[in-house]
């Protein structure tokens, strides 16, 4: 089965999807358990995954290899290394309760959510486990349709707006990268992204590929200034939506930069790198203070996701910064590192906390902070949750949160003090956004009358959420084995990124 | 095989047009004498000649070697017979369609079927010529054809006009054509384009320049590119549906050979003079195309200017002026007609008695209406949009791929951002169709199981040939050389 298992992990929730969306809406009840049990087989195919995972070796495994377009040298290539394991783990743990949440919520076309969100997930998993960029490409677009579809079916008022300008931002970004990702091709022949990564090029080459690549995978992060698109899409998304693009589609402009930037295009890089700082410096920054003032609490999420992802950015070009300022590459590894949890650890917290609105929004149809108060009072378990996942999103040590951002502000030291001084600034801005929310969400006197008949969690929303939580948790007061699993390659992309490709 | 030797068995490349004209009469005569007491049955009766011909295309082919006949004038060569295979395909697949909508305006008559046939001979003649005055023949049948096809609707004042315009603006063109070769003719003394092929080899002389500036305009204005593309949204409005999608389909193919033959083949040697003609056009046409587009409220009208933007892509593979652009060209033609047979293909499905579905609102909401309609013509439009896993980004990716391979950054930097423009277009249609509610007015779609069928398969290729592209492409790059 291990030679096929990456396969299995990307068709099996698309056939499920599928199977799903011609049972059609009338078998509804047999399409949720299919789905369930093909998002719950997903992740059991997970376990092996991890198990049998090399944590010595940066070389790509679970290797399969089939002819595509034999003309263009374009294969089936799948293969995960540190990087993109753990993200493939995190795309098919945060798909469960994005079917159970929907459980009986969505009335509108129930087996179409359904298959749109497990079809996303096979593409999804797909993206991280391609090897080939054509193939990697091919599945980074197709992920588009079911994502519009969802915001545009589902979406809140304005989702015609929302979902439109979604898939124009992100397509405009990608084509470039298209451009890109051929014209290396036809310079060396070949798809493979191996063969890409060795392939010498000119510094002004570099710069061009680097500029497409900036422009694809900023979009996607989102960073500043290119990020309006997520807010939008976020507050009009249904919770499944917010949740799946908060916790996977984020990642995989960071997974990009990892992938594809630095391996490639690393004079470029090195080159450009204090362009990448800034700009992730003002999103921790000032999309904090953005987020401070928002009124809708996916909204401010949402700002707080631009923010963290900030982190994430920075601690991926740190390496650079660190190779200017000390001449070695002591700590480079540490940013990444950060770099990488963070984006684990983000996917887990904004997802529970876009999980906790959903909550909120069923009862109350309503996203308007103003419009609660003292939800404790009649949600003491949700307050709890709530609580702990808010916190989570602060940094408090303990949680997944604090993990990456430490690594990323202790490796930060080494490049820079002030670069340190303003990214720890976030440990200030996350708390009074978050804790300000939470404030005046939860806690005070029963703010209203709908507040004070609000019901308790019910068991399913209590499973998803304390699943959520124990993860949470885990990844925080045990990070080791996430670390172990990405250590050789992150070691490797280090010696990657500070490698000239210039041609002698 | 000597060129001059005409015994039966050398005729057998030229079988699908020899079997086409003869059928032609046959359906002709049929027609006089049954067809008008069974309206319909000349219809089925083509379908059957059509689908004969594929089947006899398939048995005479010879795909790999490429024969001369008839003193030099005809060539069947792998092109020829991809072509003309694609071109019974999709004039069958366009005719099925059709049938429907031809009753509902009681235009469903023998005469539709014939002239749709003579406009296959045309294309064929086409695809096969090997010299200017096969060229000519193949373009006035065409045309010919097709323009008493946009009238065929005698009650409507709109198709009259379309037909009317599209006449004198495609005569002129015709005359330029003329006049073009009528230089080339002067200046090598012999219409074979494979001997002008020898004899023009001097860019920038000024009789070639001279000639190949009334070519491509010629060539520029049967494609519809920009600026020589006035007609073409007012046809596509102003004839019945399902006439815009005939027009809209195989004559495409034949017009891609057109300018094969033309330039890439009998103009090789100075490559460089039309490819520098055809890069601003192809630039303009890429823009106003998509830009115009935007705005129709029309979407017979917007499909035009979104054929108008394919075009721009098209003549890019040629603007590339290499072996490659020429393969990505064609891919992306086999590729359009596939796609616009089925995208116009709805627009008649959705339309019924007295009711045209040719505005954008009409489709509002056709989810709920027609859930397998909405959901092909989805499919369709996120393909045009060139969106993987669907068949329209495998067209975009091997353009892209020639202009590299010619060093053209800049035009690969326009085509991109273009098709992103052109995306806003397709996604409304998609909108339309699955965010909006129906109105309560709007009459039901086409529910035929047959015609159903067709566009189900029509749209499964789409996908099919996106996530399996192998097949199609290495065909491409087979057939040109």
């Amino acid at each position: 089965m291990h030679d096929y298992l990456l396969s299995l992990l990307i068709w099996l929730p698309i056939a499920a999807g599928v199977v799903v969306l011609l049972l059609g809406e009338r078998n509804i009840v047999a399409g949720r358990w299919i789905s369930l049990l093909a998002t719950l087989a997903t992740l059991a195919l997970c376990v092996p995954l991890w198990r049998n995972f090399n944590t010595h070796t940066a070389a790509y495994q679970f290797i399969e290899k089939a002819a595509w377009i034999p003309r263009f040298h374009a294969y089936y290539a799948l293969g995960v290394d540190g990087i993109s394991m753990p993200l493939i783990v995190l795309t098919a743990l945060m798909t469960i309760p994005v079917v159970i949440a929907a459980w009986d919520v969505i009335k509108a076309r129930p087996a179409q959510y359904y298959a749109s969100f497990l079809i996303m997930e096979g593409l999804m998993i797909g993206v991280f486990a391609a090897t080939d960029a054509l193939l990697f490409y091919f599945f980074w677009e197709a992920m588009l349709i079911p994502m519009f579809l969802i915001i545009g079916i589902w979406g809140g008022p304005r989702r015609v707006y929302a979902t439109i300008k979604f898939f124009l931002y992100t397509f405009l970004g990608s084509v470039f990268m298209l451009a890109a990702l051929i014209y290396m091709y036809v310079k060396c022949g070949s798809y493979s992204i191996a063969a890409f990564q060795a392939l010498p090029l000119t510094l002004t080459e570099q710069r061009w590929i680097f500029a497409a690549f900036l422009i694809a995978f900023a979009v996607k992060v989102p960073m500043w200034p290119v990020h309006t698109w997520l807010p939008d899409a976020h507050v009009e998304a249904p919770t499944g939506g917010s949740v799946i693009l908060a916790a996977i589609m984020l990642k995989m402009g960071g997974y990009g930069f990892l992938r594809f930037a630095l391996p490639i295009v690393p004079d470029a890089c090195r080159h450009l790198y204090f362009l990448i700082v800034v700009l992730s410096l003002i999103a921790v920054i000032y999309i904090g203070f953005v987020a401070l003032v928002q009124q809708d609490m996916k909204k401010l999420i949402a700002y707080s996701s631009i923010a963290h992802m900030g982190f994430v950015t920075l601690g991926v070009f740190l390496v650079y910064a660190i190779l200017r300022n000390t001449g070695t590459t002591h700590g480079a590894a540490m940013g990444m590192d950060g770099a990488m949890v963070q984006m684990v650890s983000h996917g887990l917290i904004s997802g529970a906390l876009f999980l906790c609105v959903g909550v909120l929004y069923d009862r109350m149809h309503t996203r308007q902070i103003a419009d609660y108060g003292g939800v404790v009072n009649t949600m003491p378990v949700f307050a709890g949750f709530m609580v702990l996942f808010a916190l989570a999103n602060t940094g408090l040590p303990g949680t997944s949160g604090f993990v990456g951002e430490f690594l990323v502000i202790l490796a930060s030291f080494k490049a820079n003090f002030w670069y340190s001084a303003l990214a720890a600034l976030t440990l200030i801005l996350a708390a009074g956004y978050t804790l300000w929310l939470v404030k005046r969400v939860v806690f005070g006197p029963v703010g209203n009358d709908r507040v004070a008949k609000l019901k308790d969690l019910n068991g399913r929303e209590f499973l998803i959420l304390g699943a959520l939580a124990a993860v949470v948790l885990l990844v925080g007061v045990w990070p080791a084995p996430l670390l172990k699993v990405m250590g050789p390659s992150i070691q490797h992309l280090v010696h990657q990124a500070v490698a000239t490709k210039i041609p002698a | 095989m000597s060129e001059s030797m005409m015994t039966l068995h050398s005729l057998g490349p030229a079988v699908p047009e020899i079997y086409l004209a003869a059928a032609i009469c046959l359906v002709l005569l049929f027609e006089a004498f049954i067809g008008v007491k069974r309206p319909g049955a000349t219809g089925t009766l083509a379908l059957l000649v059509l689908a004969v011909g594929a089947g006899l295309t398939v048995a005479f082919a010879d795909v790999t070697h490429r024969v001369v006949l008839f003193d030099g004038s005809y060539v069947a060569d792998p092109l020829a017979f991809v072509l003309k295979l694609a071109g019974f395909l999709s004039v069958a697949v366009a005719l099925l369609y059709s049938r429907t909508y031809l009753r509902n305006r009681e235009i469903l008559k023998g005469e539709y079927y014939v002239l749709a046939l003579t406009a296959l001979l045309g294309i064929f003649v086409l695809i096969s010529a090997n010299s200017l005055l096969t060229v000519y023949l193949g373009v006035e049948l065409l045309a010919l054809s097709v323009y008493a096809m946009v009238a065929f609707d005698r009650e409507s004042g709109l198709a009259a006009e379309a037909a009317m315009k599209y006449f004198v603006l495609g005569a002129i063109a015709s005359g330029i054509l003329l006049y073009g070769m009528s230089i080339v003719y002067g200046l090598t003394g012999t219409l074979n384009l494979g001997r002008i092929a020898a004899a023009v080899t001097a860019p920038d002389s000024l009789g070639v320049v001279l000639a190949v500036t009334f070519i491509v305009v010629a060539v520029a204005f049967k494609l519809g590119a920009v600026p020589f593309h006035m007609w073409l949204p007012d046809v596509y409005e102003g004839a019945p549906t399902s006439v815009t999608l005939f027009i809209g389909t195989a004559p495409k193919i034949a017009y891609f050979a057109l300018a094969l033959r033309l330039l890439a083949h009998g103009l090789a040697g100075v490559t460089v003079d039309w490819t520098r003609m055809l890069m601003p056009i192809a630039v303009l046409t890429l823009v106003v195309g998509n830009v115009v587009a935007l705005v129709q409220t029309n979407i017979k009208r917007m499909l035009a200017y979104s054929t108008i933007s394919h075009v721009g892509f098209i003549i890019l593979g040629f603007v590339a002026g290499t072996a490659s652009g020429y393969a990505a060209a064609l891919y992306y033609t086999l590729v359009y007609v596939l796609v616009s047979l089925g995208s116009f293909g709805v627009v008649v499905l959705a339309s019924r008695k007295g009711f045209e579905a040719d505005q954008l609102s009409d489709y509002k909401g056709l989810y709920r209406r027609d859930p397998l309609l909405a959901l092909a013509m989805a499919m369709l439009m996120f393909s045009t949009a060139g969106v993987p896993p669907f068949v329209g980004f495998w067209a975009k990716l091997r353009i892209i791929q020639a202009l590299w391979e010619s060093h053209d950054l800049w035009l690969v930097i326009i085509a991109v951002v273009m098709s992103v423009v052109g995306a806003f277009y397709y996604l409304r249609v998609v909108k339309l169709m699955y965010f909006d509610d129906a109105p309560q007015t709007l009459p039901p779609t086409e529910r035929s199981f047959g015609v159903r069928f067709a566009l189900g398969v029509n749209a499964a290729a789409v996908l099919v040939l996106g996530v399996l592209p192998a097949p199609l492409l290495d065909l491409c790059a087979h057939v040109i050389h």
